[in-house]
């Protein structure tokens, strides 16, 4: 960022959930399927049809505000947001106002400049549109487009809305929220959260100020912005374009802009003539929605362990940071590095070999993990053979591909392979006598303190026991029996 | 006290497209309404909760099941518009 | 012999029990009833011959196989057009949804059907239920069996007719501002407004959707109850429908009314109220003291702002529920060419009609930024202050009473254009709708030009066993006999 710049970031993300049904109808939550097949009078607005709230959509509502530490209100309102358009059926869209279901929570990011507390401000229940397609010589752009086909599965699928407060200050902390977000849904499990079909999105709010200046600047809404790629470099581009704007002269205007990912930036839509009046009332269609305490007691107790806890976890554990972050990152790999510390694995090597050497591997032959024979139980099989000296850690990788290639169990591949490191003393003791015996010289020169030969004396011995002696033990025998 | 209304507005907000004079007549009916309905302004409500909901009930939920969905014809058949199995609106944005 | 439409629903429940007649008999009496007399009053927008038939032969059956579905199997039973009825049109009297035809059942009507119920057909309306006198209807008004220059009151006008004209048994209609009470009052009629939630609104086209219940006409209360058990109960499509089991009512009719407590509402036995009805509703009271009741006075103070609390409350809602109709999905769509928001507007400016617009503008209005407080909100606090009024007086009544409607049936055409005198025909009606209390208008007498007047009964939430009670003393007492001049047999005759 340009010096004597300061950024203030706000992310408004909505999240579809993934429950079997949608939010006020018995419709499945199916926006795959042919248009208009998985509709009924409640999603299509059909004049009588009413809304019935699923109840596992507060639970999931709940626990994503659990997991973002927010106060859950023990009574909160639905309210009806009107205005008109052709994707919303009913014309309003059934939402909160005052009164979401969850408020006031925080959570914490790891960006590059270091941890960062974001404000959740709330979090809030409703329904999703459906779905329109331009149609005209545009190829499918809404300004071009002479008609628009409406598809209406996607209309009522339950939708949660998490708004931040504006305490984000570069990209990099942008990005690392949306990251962050998507990771705790995910291990909620109550959203697939798939940026790029859409079943997570955001809304970025950017403005800029000059250091040190306490007021806000105008702030601009970029709307639907569909990777953590784009997050981050629409609020650089807004960055960028802002602060030039004003070191021009000129002045920022509050507006909704859409990103173009094709031409990397931010313009501006085609405003209306009027700022809409939601005309927000409770709806009274629907009752007031009660979390009482037991159940929200209920449902904290059977929230999984988040993202953070199990990050902290696998460090305490001793895997490094990064490892530990795209550990907890994958469900294939976090469960297979529990398995193998369970069964006593060294933690640190086990988690190098799973997000180096195996991830590797499964890119190399393009597999998933679980579609692998590879468990927690060979991989602390692995490691003990390891840690017992009987298998070199560069053997220790060979192994693991052929394991993960399903060749059998480490041991019995080792042996197969003949990878197995003698440590045994005494046997490693003949081959460095005869090694010596049959190099006087080298001997020698070591005797009259040039170390240069130990190197030359130690390869003799490997290539004599064929590359299996603990090389450690070579070093330690060589070492005494030339320095005497 | 008189009210006054900016009908148009309005109109323009309930979607529905009047001439002038309508809105004009609109606009004179809604007043006369509205100042008998100011009668309720006066009274003091301070502290009094609003009532939206009859019943004092909450909730109201019902288990995440699916059931069965509409046979897209039965309501297809019945659209001014429709293409492809979906319903077609003009263009949304103008010219 | 009597003509069998005009048989109650209980005696022509036992008569088909019996063998006396038959399901189809029955429907063809009030088929034969309504070709005599639809002509003068149209009553229904839609006589399902086809679809009656067949259930009427469906009953018979059962009947014959042994069969027993309830007391309403065979019996032919109306219902206001904005009830969905799956493969029938279903307008609410709009243009906007001219030809609809519903690919779903609202619940009411499903539980008619499953209970061996004959519908007849749809009947007239005030357009979405907005208006009291059912002149208000894109397809032309319905008129009064009593006198045909005058209206049946509204907005279930054409199901009141129905039921007093003969050409149904009973009849279904919705209430929110005493859409039911109201004509029934007006065409001589028992009318009766459940308990918010006790019938769920699953299917019926909403209006004010807090306001909104659907209940039943019939000519004797216990016919009321019959069809108010049909349909009552806990309906998982609706969140706001009581979840609880409904009891029987019929008990209740036979318990008399012995040191039951009666308050009469002093605020809608005063000024606005016609001393004729007036003086037929003391005379009623006076009845009832004889009987046994405990009557007293009572004081409603917060009922005088009841109507304009209504009047923003109700349009508000409808403002929003009816923002659906806009030419995309169903219904009208305008001919007039440019984009969608065009085409939406002009669809619902051809659709609606002026009440109905009328409405919507208020109501939009009324929740605009800046106004929401002066208006909805504070609407909203008036609404509470009634229900505590109602509070406070079922502490001291078990029951409380007045006219339905401060006048009897009024000429055609004389309060259509005044929207607020049209208005002001609700003011007894409407403190039940705001407070969600049941509440039953039953006939009690006739005014000099012989026109019906009817008295209502109020009970606190889930009170109808006592409404009942009240309610069919008050018809005992009372041995209400005249029938509409239309339904009398010297004027059926073809």
């Amino acid at each position: 960022m340009k010096p004597g710049w300061e950024a203030v970031i706000g992310v408004e993300t909505h999240v579809e959930l993934s429950t079997r049904s949608k939010m006020f109808c018995r419709c499945p939550v199916d926006v795959d399927a042919a248009p208009n097949t998985a509709c009924c009078p409640v999603c299509l607005a059909l004049p009588g049809a009413l809304p019935v709230p699923n109840e596992q959509a507060i639970e999931d509502i709940v626990k994503i505000g659990l997991a973002l530490d927010c106060a859950i209100n023990e009574r909160s309102l639905f309210y009806r947001k009107n205005y008109f358009y052709p994707d919303l059926p009913k014309n309003y869209q059934i939402s909160q106002y005052t009164f979401p279901v969850c408020e006031h929570g925080s959570i914490e990011i790891e960006a590059e400049d270091g941890p960062v507390t974001v404000g959740i401000t709330r979090v809030h229940m409703e329904e999703d549109t459906g779905k329109s397609t331009h149609v005209g010589d545009g190829g499918g752009r809404i300004h071009d487009a002479d008609h628009t086909l409406l598809d209406f599965n996607r209309a009522g699928v339950p939708l949660v809305e998490i708004v931040t407060e504006p305490d984000l200050r570069t990209p990099e902390q942008a990005r690392a929220y949306g990251s962050e977000l998507q990771r705790i849904v995910l291990a909620l499990g109550v959203s697939d959260a798939k940026l790029e079909a859409g079943s997570m999105r955001f809304d970025v709010n950017v403005s800029v100020r000059r250091t040190g200046d306490p007021e806000f600047g105008t702030r601009t809404e970029t709307k639907n912005v569909n990777s953590l790629r784009s997050l981050q470099r629409v609020v650089a581009f807004e960055i960028d374009r802002q602060v030039e704007l004003i070191e021009a002269g000129g002045s920022v205007t509050q507006e909704t802009r859409h990103w173009n990912e094709e031409t990397a930036q931010t313009a501006a839509m085609r405003s209306k003539e009027e700022s809409e009046d939601y005309r927000y009332f409770q709806d009274p269609d629907l009752l007031p929605l009660e979390v009482s305490e037991p159940w929200r007691d209920a449902i904290l107790a059977s929230l999984p362990e988040l993202p953070a806890d199990r990050r902290a976890r696998y460090v305490e554990a001793g895997a490094d940071a990064a490892a530990a972050e795209l550990l907890a990152d994958s469900r294939g790999l976090s469960s297979r590095f529990e398995e193998a510390v369970a069964a006593g694995a060294n933690a640190r090597t086990v988690a190098i070999w799973l997000t180096g050497d195996v991830v590797a591997h499964l890119r190399r032959i393009d597999g998933d993990i679980d579609a692998t024979v590879l468990s927690g139980d060979h991989l602390a099989e692995l490691s003990a053979m390891v840690e017992a000296g009987e298998l070199s850690s560069s053997a220790a990788k060979d192994v693991l591909t052929a394991t993960i290639d399903g060749e059998g169990s480490p041991r019995d591949i080792a042996e197969a392979k003949d990878l197995m490191q003698v440590s045994d003393v005494g046997e490693i003791e003949v081959a460095v006598d005869a090694v010596l015996a049959a190099n006087a010289d080298a001997v020698a020169k070591i005797a009259d303190g040039d170390m240069k030969p130990m190197g030359f004396l130690i390869g003799q011995v490997m290539r004599e026991t064929g590359g299996k002696a603990d090389p450690k033990v070579v070093q330690q025998l060589v070492r005494a029996k030339t320095q005497g | 006290m008189p009210v006054d209304i900016d009908i148009a507005k309005v109109a323009k907000l309930a979607r529905i497209a009047l001439t002038d004079d309508e809105l004009d007549q609109y606009g004179h009916q809604l007043e006369d309404i509205l100042e008998h309905a100011e009668r309720v302004q006066a009274l003091p409500t301070e502290g009094i909760e609003p009532t939206s909901h009859p019943m004092p009930m909450v909730n109201g939920f019902r288990r995440d099941e699916v059931g069965e969905c509409l046979d897209p014809d039965s309501f297809l058949s019945q659209a001014p518009d429709t293409r492809d199995g979906q319903f077609r609106v003009p263009r949304i944005l103008g010219e | 012999m009597t003509d069998l439409a005009d048989l109650t629903i209980a005696r022509a429940a036992s008569g088909l029990r019996t063998g006396e007649f038959t399901a189809a008999d029955l429907l063809e009496a009030v088929m034969r009833r309504a070709t005599m007399t639809e002509a003068q009053l149209h009553a229904y927008l839609t006589l399902d011959h086809e679809g009656a038939a067949t259930a009427a032969e469906e009953a018979d059956r059962a009947f014959a196989a042994g069969q027993d579905h309830g007391l309403l199997q065979g019996i032919p039973i109306a219902l206001k057009d904005n009830m969905c009825t799956r493969g029938v049109e279903t307008t609410a009297s709009s243009k906007i949804l001219s030809g609809w035809v519903p690919p779903y059942d609202a619940t009411a009507v499903a539980r008619l059907r499953a209970a061996g119920a004959v519908i007849t057909g749809k009947t007239n309306m005030d357009e979405f239920a907005m208006g009291s006198s059912t002149e208000n209807s894109a397809f032309g008004e319905t008129r009064n069996p009593w006198d045909t220059d005058r209206v049946p009151g509204g907005s279930s006008g054409g199901s009141a007719v129905a039921v007093a004209a003969g050409s149904a048994f009973g009849a279904f209609g919705s209430d929110t501002g005493g859409s039911i009470r109201q004509p029934a009052a007006l065409t001589g009629v028992v009318g009766m407004k459940p308990t918010y939630g006790l019938v769920s609104r699953y299917g019926l086209i909403a209006f004010a959707s807090s306001l909104d219940q659907i209940g039943p006409f019939a000519r004797t209360v216990e016919d009321v109850v019959l069809l108010l058990e049909a349909v009552a109960g806990f309906d998982a499509l609706d969140s706001t429908s009581i979840d609880e089991p409904t009891p029987g009512f019929g008990d209740a009719l036979r318990t008399g009314v012995e040191g039951v407590r009666v308050g009469v509402v002093t605020e809608l036995m005063g000024e606005g109220i016609d001393p004729e009805v007036r003086a037929a509703v003391q005379a009623t009271v006076d009845r009832l003291a004889d009987a046994g009741a405990a009557v007293g006075e009572v004081s409603l103070p917060s009922s005088e702002h009841a109507l304009s609390a209504y009047y923003l409350i109700a349009p508000a809602e409808c403002s929003s529920n009816l923002a659906r109709f806009d030419g995309v999905r169903y219904g009208h769509r305008s001919s007039i060419e440019g984009t969608t928001e065009d085409m939406m507007s002009h669809s619902r400016a051809e659709g609606f009609g002026p009440e109905v617009i009328r409405r919507i503008l208020l109501g939009t209005y009324a929740l605009s930024a800046g106004y929401y407080d002066a208006f909805y909100g504070q609407a909203q606090k008036v609404r509470t202050l009634v229900r505590r009024d109602f509070e406070e007086a079922y502490a001291d009544y078990d029951v409380l009473v007045s006219p339905t409607s401060p006048t009897t049936a009024f000429p055609v055409g004389e309060r259509a254009q005044d929207p607020l005198a049209m208005y002001l025909s609700d003011v007894c009606t409407i403190p039940s709708n705001l407070s969600g209390d049941p509440s039953i208008s039953v006939p009690v007498g006739v005014d000099a030009d012989g026109l019906p007047v009817g008295f209502q009964i109020m009970a606190p939430a889930l009170g109808e066993q006592v409404l009942f009670q009240v309610a069919a003393e008050v018809e005992r007492l009372v041995d209400f006999q005249d029938r509409a001049r239309l339904a009398t047999s010297d004027e059926v005759k073809p």
